[in-house]
């Protein structure tokens, strides 16, 4: 397993702090760009709307900005950043009286598989499709995948969206997320199988067959 | 004797190395008999990859402006 993968318009982060502390523009909007997404999902993970997500997320940005000139890259930027949202996001939502299991993972014990898909010795007895070389690309360019899989993150349980968008949107390794998340590294795991063995199931809805 | 559906729950732990040794030889035991598992395996990475790739979503202007403001007027304090 490669540890950090490689997303969109990834540029090197001692590269980009530089220019960051240097005060480029095009810097921050690149990385304003590269994460307001997965912050947002992971502060909806912790509040119960919208509108406080956002709020939580402009916030964080700010502090971002005057944290930048005394940051110790001890974390990576993104670790950091992140963290920074998750104490803030965490805080809110206690303060609004809703604290998020992540602790806890009872209350999902949903297979990965639906056992209709098995013959009674745990065989396939409906396989999944061959994708192909080319399934992210094409998966991308399927807006109606896209907007399924987008919707099936939203409804994930909240604990389980916070490690996939963590792990696999934001591209972080399993002991980042652990420390972003405050869980253990089995807590973890667990709650990746289930966000990932969900979204997959979504996506072989729109991909192959047709 | 690893079975095709006790294998889809094992899948993250493999991926994440973190199968104890004999477990992981019969899962790639498996997947050398198996090709619907290989199959599984494959939509498994493929998204995981697809959610590294996922767009930027376009931020409203008028908060990227406003950041952006913040972030110029950090510099010349
Ligand atoms: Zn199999």
């Amino acid at each position: 397993m490669t540890g950090r993968r490689e997303g969109h318009g990834l540029m090197d982060e001692a590269v980009l702090l530089e220019r960051l502390r240097r005060g480029d523009e095009a810097a921050f909007s690149h990385l304003v760009e590269r994460h307001h997404r997965p912050l947002l999902r992971l502060a909806r993970s912790f509040v119960s709307s919208q509108a406080v997500a956002e709020e939580v997320v402009q916030d964080t940005w700010v502090a971002v900005i005057t944290g930048l000139p005394t940051f110790e890259a001890r974390s990576s930027l993104k670790t950091w950043i992140f963290r920074i949202l998750a104490n803030r996001a965490r805080t809110r939502g206690v303060r609004e009286g809703r604290s998020v299991p992540f602790s806890s993972l009872s209350g999902d014990d949903e297979p990965a598989v639906d056992a209709s898909r098995f013959s009674a010795n745990g065989m396939w007895s409906r396989p999944p499709e061959a994708w192909d070389g080319n399934a992210p690309d094409t998966i991308l360019m399927n807006g109606e995948a896209m907007r399924s899989l987008s919707r099936a993150m939203e409804e994930l349980p909240p604990a389980q969206a916070a490690v996939v968008t963590l792990r696999d949107v934001a591209g972080m390794d399993s002991a980042e997320v652990c420390s972003v998340l405050e869980i253990s590294e089995t807590n973890q795991r667990v709650l990746l199988h289930r966000a990932r063995s969900k979204l997959r199931r979504v996506l072989e809805e729109h991909v192959g067959a047709k | 004797m690893l079975t095709c559906q006790g294998l889809t729950e094992l899948v993250t732990d493999y991926l994440e190395g973190r199968l104890p040794f004999t477990r992981w030889l019969s899962f790639q035991m498996h997947l050398g008999m198996c090709r619907h598992c290989r199959g599984y395996l494959r939509q498994m990475k493929v998204t995981v990859a697809t959610l590294g790739h996922l767009p930027p979503e376009p931020m409203p202007p008028a908060i990227r402006d406003e950041l952006l403001r913040r972030f110029k007027d950090m510099r010349s304090a």
